[in-house]
Formats: C-alpha cells, structure tokens, sequence
C-alpha cells in the first residue's frame, strides 16, 4: 500500500514538469450565427405615452427579442466557452445604458464578479428590474441625471432585464463563469479571441432559441470555425 | 370561519406549550399554518396557491416584499416577524396575531431553512429613518413634485388611485399580473399603516414586485415630503390632509396637474 502509494508520488513527479504550457499562444474562433425556418415577427412598440422617448427614434422601434441580418443572421446570440479554459476576470466595467427607452445593448455579457455600470441617457424616470434566479433580485428607480447604479452578479446565470414603468423595455444580462465571449453582431458574425491552445465546448445562447454547443480544438495561434445555426420557430 | 380561527389558536396554544423540540414542533406549525398556501417545500406551491391572488411568497427564493433592509437584500428576523404578525393588505396572508410570539419566532427561523441564500448571506442593514418633519404646505407641495418628478403617477395614477397608463401591464417577478397600490381606496399600506412603515417602502422597494427602491435618489427628508403628500390622497381625515385641504381652499387654481404635461407645482 504505503509502496503504491510512494510509487504514484514519484508518477506525479515525473509527470508534472513534462507538461509546459506554452502561455503566450493564443488562437481564436470566428463564426456566424444564421437560423433556419420562420423567426417570430417583430412588434413595432408605440411610446406615444412617452414623448420625450419618442422623439429618440427617427424611425419606429421594434422589439429586439430575435433580430435578424442579411442571409439568415441573429444578432444578440452571446457565444461563450462552457467547458476548456475558462480565462480570468476581466475588471474593466461593462455598461448598460438605458436611451430612448431601450437597452443599450439589448443584451450585455460579463465575467461573474465584474464590475456592471448602469446609466440613464433619457430624459424619464426608469426603474431597472432584472429578474434573476441565482443572485438576489433588487429593483431601483433611476431617474433623469441620476448618478450611475455601480452593481455586479456573483453567480453565472442568464437575466431577464425590464423596466415596469415602460413594458416595452427588455433586455438581458449574460453572467457567465468565463471571460472567454462575445456577442453577434449585425451581421450574425462574432470572434473569440485569446484562448490558449487545448479543447473548448462553445454555448451559443439566444434568448428565445434555446442554447446549441460544439467542440473545438485550438492548437496554436490559429482562427478556428464555428458557424451556429438555429432552428428559428414563429411563436 | 370563527370556529377555524378557535382550532388556529388552540392549536397554537397547544403546540407552544407541548414541544420540547422548537423546529419539530415548527415544522407541524408550518404544515398547519401555512403549507396550504406556501406548500410543504415553502415553494409556493400549495394546494390554496392555484386560487390566490396575488400568489403566496415562494420561501425558496428568499425575495421579500416587506423589509427594513435595502433592495435585493435578506430581511430581519423583525421583519418577517412583523410581517406574519401583521398579514399583507390586498392579498390573501391574514395577519397571525393570534399565534404566540415564540411559534412566529420559530416559524421565521424555519422559513429561513428553504433558500440557501441564509447559509451564505446575513440580512441587509436596516436603513436610517430620520425624524420625521411637521407636516407643513411646503413639505407636502415638495411630496407632491416628486409624485410627478419620480413618475410615481405611471403606476399609481395622478390622483393615486392605481389607475396610471403603466398600471395594466405591470407583473410580479413572476410574470403574474399585479396591481398598482390604489391610495384613495385603502387606509394600511402593504409593510403596515403608520407613515414610517410607507417611508420605508420608497427606501427598500417592494422586492419581487414592480416598486422600485428611490433609496439613492432620494435625498433628506425627500420620503418624508411624499409620506406626506401620498396622505392627502386617502379617504381618512388626516393631519396631512387637512393642512392640504386648508392650503387648496385658500389657492384656488394654483395647481398644474399631474400627469405627462404636469410639472407638480
């Protein structure tokens, strides 16, 4: 026993130092998200009841739960690493902004623990309501010119974001375990940079579609693939 | 009814003086008092839960209306104890009164064993309340301004009768519909009837629901100019009222309204 037992010790020896990692080796992984079949329609939303919103938007304004791109494309998916090198805390602070009663961005993606800076460019009151399930929900009035809410989530979750006084207002907060994420653009595409060679899953994660993953491998500097397509359904 | 109340009561006599165990003896209180409506599993699923509106708390997730303490924040011990002792206006939770204070005790420890938010987080710090000022016209034209400066009137409607051009599309967390207090058709406010008790509802929000916390845009006595004002709009005769009414007899015409256009002076 007490001999096996000093035989693995001297394996981990050995093995230990036999494994470098070359840390300043980074590859990346591009993709487009696209969808197939029929996406719901997007409602146009009235703020007639709130003029000085109104007045933002040259023209109206649709709701933002699946917008789409040229050739099939979904802006606003967050693809993020679920498995493989999770990276480290980013501390910049990531801000959400609230302008002619809409999210700014309609969904924004942080590190767990990282700083969240929420403002208000408009000139009515809002409250922000995130309806977590994981962190503790709170819910605070910001009106015009009010200082910023400075506020972090320490547990990875997606949450819903809403103001009660306009229900048109939704948007979401992806806290995510990793700092290894990006979020579609316009035109569908996104890029995950900095990730050091070894084997990731990817979560690509649209508010009304669901979650899709695959696997990847990088093993040096290069750009991997990964296109996500989502199986769109109208309701 | 009166006979369900006489069975309560005994039966709380009963188990407050029988139990040597308080959280054995607890949970049988809980099952009895409370399990119809907030379930076994404190997830507000009992049996009573389909039929109640607004829907019992789900313990599980440690969210409270009626606090002491900042938004998004545990409550006190106080706080739940008052709140059980005092029941919630407009809902279906009476108030327990009744009960004797250790079973109310003990019922609050055991509704603190569904989340384990209480394992990892204390309660929040109760938050400061000033003195409360003499109520005067200039504090309750200030209350007033606010009224419309923080849109209170969104929700809440420009006389406060919970008819603003929000108030129909307002859900709880839960995505259950849910109504907007009405201040001219109630005398007790959600958390309690004294002013303190609607002062700490602008400062600590009503978790769970669509009432915001104003705790870091409200300065000095800011929530009490509100207190005061928000009484004007009750049916009772009330100090506030009555200087607001002398005050309005005496400026006719001098008020814009409240509303979109309305600057509340």
């Amino acid at each position: 026993m007490m001999r096996g037992i000093a035989a693995m010790l001297a394996g981990l020896l050995v093995v230990a130092p036999s494994t470098p990692r070359v840390k300043t080796l980074a590859g990346s992984v591009t993709g487009t998200i696209t969808f197939t079949g029929t996406p719901p329609k997007m409602k146009p939303i009235d703020m007639a009841k709130e003029p000085s919103c109104a007045k933002e938007h040259a023209t109206p304004v649709e709701t933002e739960t699946v917008v789409t791109g040229p050739n099939n494309t979904l802006q606003f998916v967050v693809i993020y690493v679920s498995a493989g090198d999770m990276g480290t805390a980013a501390t910049q602070t990531v801000k959400f902004d609230q302008h002619g009663c809409q999210y700014l961005p309609h969904v924004q993606a942080m590190h767990t623990g990282q700083p969240l800076e929420i403002t208000n460019s408009d000139q009515t009151s809002h409250n922000i309501h995130p309806l977590p399930s994981k962190n503790p929900e709170w819910n605070k009035s910001q009106p015009p010119g009010a200082a910023p809410i400075q506020t972090k989530y320490d547990n990875a979750e997606f949450i819903p974001v809403k103001c009660n006084v306009h229900p048109w207002m939704h948007g979401y907060f992806a806290v995510l375990g990793t700092s290894h994420f990006a979020i579609s653009g316009t035109d569908g595409s996104y890029t995950i940079t900095g990730l050091p060679p070894g084997k990731y899953t990817l979560t690509a994660w649209q508010e009304k579609f669901g979650t899709q993953t695959q696997d990847i491998t990088i093993s040096g500097s290069e750009t991997a693939k990964a296109n996500f397509v989502f199986k769109a359904t109208p309701y | 009814m009166r006979l369900l109340w006489i069975t309560l009561v005994a039966g709380a006599v009963g188990t407050a003086h029988a139990q040597p165990s308080i959280l054995g003896g607890t949970r049988e209180d809980f099952r009895r008092y409370c399990s119809g409506c907030h379930g076994n599993a404190g997830d507000a699923q009992g049996e009573n839960a389909d039929y109640v509106d607004p829907k019992p708390r789900d313990f599980t997730l440690a969210t409270f209306k009626c606090r002491s303490t900042p938004s998004g924040t545990l409550p006190t011990d106080d706080d739940l104890y008052r709140t059980i002792k005092r029941g919630i206006v407009n809902s279906n939770m009476p108030s327990w009164k009744p009960l004797p204070d250790e079973t109310v005790m003990a019922l609050v420890q055991y509704i603190k064993t569904f989340s384990p938010r209480w394992k990892t987080e204390k309660a929040g710090a109760p938050i400061s309340i000033p003195a409360e000022p003499a109520v005067t016209t200039d504090d309750i034209l200030a209350g007033r301004a606010l009224f419309q400066k923080m849109e209170c009137w969104k929700c809440h409607g420009p006389e406060g009768r919970g008819n603003g051009p929000s108030a129909s599309t307002l859900t709880d967390s839960k995505d259950q519909p849910i109504k907007p207090f009405n201040f001219a058709a109630s005398s007790r406010f959600k958390c309690g009837s004294t002013n303190e008790d609607l002062y700490k509802i602008f400062m600590t929000g009503l978790d769970g629901t669509p009432m915001p916390s104003f705790a870091d845009n409200f300065k000095g006595d800011d929530a009490w100019h509100l207190v005061h004002f928000l009484r004007t709009l009750q049916q009772e005769e009330r100090p506030e009222k009555v200087v607001w009414q002398q005050w309005l007899a005496t400026h006719p015409g001098q008020l814009k309204p409240i509303g979109p256009d309305g600057s509340g002076q």
